[in-house]
């Protein structure tokens, strides 16, 4: 061993030299030599316990045999496990002992909240506020009615969807199909605008009143009150899906505009569908 | 271990040497050294006993505070001092605090800062010498160590020689008792966290659940290793209070001081020799022997000095052995041995800038605090207003905007309120999971708890302006008629 000391630091030299210069041995404080030699001792024992070395056909598993993916799977049947008798009483239950039981609405509204974010956010919005041409399901207004069983209905087969019981309806496209001349439409705009008890040119209504029958209310009904049974918004309401601007209304009598809504059976599980039902009809619009 | 020093003629010494030395001091610590160990020599006099007293105060403090039962209702915990993380609740006596009022505690820190920050003006490291927990467990430390191993010079010995069954028997009784205490401690420190009573019955039958025990082993750990084993290193490498404490001290600040005025010059001193031309100071290394963090108090104020006092027992005993005054070393102000030595009488100035600015900023953040616990409703309200949806048009022209309530009851009864709402004409209110919600709605919230409300107020078309309107949320206790009052919005898109 060298044990060579340096005259001007009183330091022990390393022994190792270059050209004449010598190396100080300056060793690291013991308290991180002994970390250092911890932590290869630690992986030693991690080795053994588990998974590390990549061989020929896998890797070595460990001791105890760990695997993430395992951990994952088990977290996701301990979960369904928990949920089950939610689940089942979800499943048994009628929407309205649903909306009774506290646990089952907590549960339910929990569970809807959650699948409205995945499924139905990306059109109705976060909140479900909504958007020009896809519903607000906050408000009063109902195209297909607003009871629990009408909004379970609608999310089950959906509006102009791939489903054969889907809900469908369809406003034709007078203008552009050529059904009605550009300044019929433009007194029907002013009709429409009327009906929702906004101020409108009364010429114009007058002369739209007859094209209104003959066009509109078969499925608006006279008074413009609409049908849920069809689709048929209420043109009296102070809500419009396309828009209440003159140029909206315009532009959805010469369009004939319908938005397409999935059906989610198959998709989504009937007690998901239930529990979206009831945390839509909670939003506060529900009837 | 006494002996004259080398250099020094043997004669009829009154007290004899000690070979102590500074070990911790700055000059002697290098980098890449070993700890040199400090044997301690135990002392008696008027700050051992103060220190046995605080010793003994603090940890019964710390023993048996979590067992003081304070009734607070059916529906709250009975403990005096506790700290509920589960159920988000500080408890201490009367006092009771929740997340929200989390302030106090902020006031509460403050007011311990400065506090130090006061004594450390007045009195130096008085906290280090007597209340830090380092310095209390390590000197419970000490004390068995000198139990079992004996005192200074028994300990020296013990640990030159080589093991044998003697020194194996004193080294594993040291330890364990060691580890006994360290375990005690962690196992107290638990109780603040948890009901005591159910918590030792779950420990005792092994159902307590699992961070009671890691931490009780991390306790254990730590106070082992710092109190048994690092010892005066913790203060002097790991503690910052030395460091900021010497940027907050001045020269009038008390400390414990060696009056070189008095001392120097230093000498050995036999029988019948004259003290005329010489100090006060026969150079016994008593004091170095008596100190616990291994340093010599004669080199004058130093970071690794705490202030514990025990190298004033060790001097006043020399002092009283030779026949001079006590006080050599003693609680004195660096100003008064310069004005000692300039020949003029010793002042004190208690009252200084420093001092009056921290009592002032205690007694501010003290007082309110205590205004702030005096005024302390036990009823609160939070009112969140829905932001997706801002808010909603409904068919009729008419607006509805959405709000979460959190009705707080900070008290340990059950408490029925009355909710109510001013600011807009509402043409309908509803709570939802409340039947038949005209205002005022009745709320009953249980003990200790918040209940949250969604509330959905519609406000007709001709009572609606356009943006933002003021409205006020009031909660009533229906019996104490305590209030708590919330400004919220309502907002509209249409309206004028």
């Amino acid at each position: 061993m060298n044990k060579e000391i340096d005259p001007h630091t009183a330091t022990e030299t390393t022994g190792h030299e270059w050209d004449g210069i010598k190396e100080l041995n300056t060793p690291l404080p013991r308290w991180w030599i002994t970390i250092f030699w911890a932590t290869i001792v630690w992986a030693a024992v991690y080795w053994f316990f588990m998974p590390a070395w990549p061989v020929f056909g896998g890797y070595t598993h460990g001791y105890l045999n760990h695997s993430q993916r395992d951990d994952v799977r088990n977290a996701v049947v301990a979960l369904k496990t928990e949920r089950q008798g939610r689940e089942v009483a979800l499943s048994n239950a009628s929407l309205e002992q649903i909306e009774k039981n506290p646990e089952l609405l907590q549960f339910a509204l929990a569970e809807g909240k959650s699948a409205f974010a995945d499924n139905c956010a990306a059109c109705h919005g976060s909140g479900g506020q909504g958007a020009k041409g896809y519903p607000n399901l906050n408000d009063d207004v109902w195209l297909w009615g607003g009871k629990l069983e009408d909004i379970q209905h609608t999310i089950t087969v959906g509006a102009r969807s791939t489903s054969p019981r889907t809900r469908y309806s369809a406003m034709p496209a007078f203008g552009r199909d050529n059904l009605l001349k550009p300044e019929q439409i433009s007194d029907l705009t002013e009709f429409v605008v009327a009906l929702s008890g906004r101020p409108a040119d009364k010429s114009a209504v007058g002369r739209a009143r007859k094209l209104f029958a003959d066009n509109c209310a078969q499925c608006h009904g006279a008074a413009g009150k609409g049908d849920r049974s069809m689709g048929a918004p209420d043109l009296t309401a102070d809500s419009y899906l396309y828009g209440p601007a003159r140029q909206d209304i315009s532009d959805q009598i010469w369009n004939g505009h319908g938005g397409v809504m999935p059906t989610w059976e198959g998709r989504l599980s009937p007690e998901t569908i239930k529990s979206l039902a009831i945390y839509v009809h909670s939003l506060g619009g529900g009837e | 271990m006494n002996f004259p020093l080398p250099g020094i003629e043997a004669g009829p010494e009154i007290v004899s040497r000690s070979d102590a030395r500074a070990t911790n001091s700055a000059a002697m610590r290098k980098s890449y050294i070993a700890r040199v160990p400090i044997y301690p020599k135990s002392v008696h006099g008027t700050f051992r006993k103060l220190k046995w007293i605080a010793m003994s105060v603090l940890l019964a403090i710390y023993y048996l505070a979590p067992w003081i039962r304070w009734d607070r209702g059916p529906g709250e915990a009975s403990q005096a001092i506790l700290v509920d993380l589960a159920r988000e609740r500080f408890y201490f006596f009367f006092i009771e605090i929740w997340p929200q009022e989390v302030y106090y505690i902020t006031g509460l820190l403050i007011v311990a800062a400065v506090g130090i920050f006061l004594a450390a003006a007045l009195l130096g490291r008085v906290w280090c010498g007597y209340a830090c927990p380092q310095t209390v467990w390590t000197d419970l430390f000490i004390f068995v160590e000198q139990l079992i191993e004996g005192d200074r010079g028994a300990r020296i010995r013990l640990a030159a020689e080589p093991w044998g069954v003697k020194k194996v028997f004193k080294r594993v009784s040291k330890h364990f008792t060691w580890l006994a205490i360290a375990v005690l401690t962690g196992g107290a420190w638990v109780f603040y966290f948890t009901d005591a009573p159910t918590l030792a019955h779950d420990l005792l039958f092994g159902a307590a659940p699992w961070p009671a025990y890691v931490f009780i082993g991390f306790l254990t750990f730590t106070t082992y290793s710092l109190g048994g084993l690092m010892r005066e290193q913790v203060c002097t490498y790991m503690c910052p209070w030395p460091r900021i404490q010497a940027a907050m001290t001045d020269n009038e600040a008390l400390g414990v001081l060696y009056r070189r005025d008095r001392g120097e010059p230093r000498g050995s001193y036999r029988k019948g020799d004259l003290w005329n031309g010489r100090g006060d100071c026969i150079d016994c290394h008593q004091c170095v022997a008596a100190c616990p963090m291994g340093i010599d108090i004669r080199d004058g104020a130093q970071l690794e000095c705490i202030n514990c006092a025990l190298c004033i027992d060790a001097c006043d005993d020399v002092m009283d052995r030779v026949g001079r005054p006590r006080g050599l070393i003693a609680y004195d102000t660096e100003a008064n041995v310069e004005r000692r030595l300039k020949g003029l009488p010793a002042v004190f100035h208690f009252i200084r800038a420093r001092t009056v600015f921290y009592a002032v900023i205690m007694l501010l953040v003290g007082s309110a605090i205590v205004l702030g616990l005096a005024n302390r409703s036990t009823v609160s309200l939070d009112v969140i207003r829905d932001r997706n949806p801002d808010f909603v048009s409904l068919s009729d022209g008419s607006t509805r905007n959405g709000y979460m309530l959190k009705l707080m009851n900070r008290s340990g009864f059950e408490r029925n309120f009355e909710l109510s709402l001013s600011g807009v004409r509402p043409k309908q209110v509803r709570v939802i999971g409340i039947d038949g919600s005209a205002l005022p709605v009745n709320v009953s919230v249980p003990a200790d708890r918040v209940r949250t409300l969604r509330l959905l107020l519609t406000v007709a078309k001709h009572d609606v302006r356009m943006g933002e309107q003021p409205i006020t949320f009031t909660l009533v206790n229906s019996l104490t008629h305590e209030k708590a009052s919330v400004s919220a919005v309502f907002v509209s898109g249409s309206g004028s």
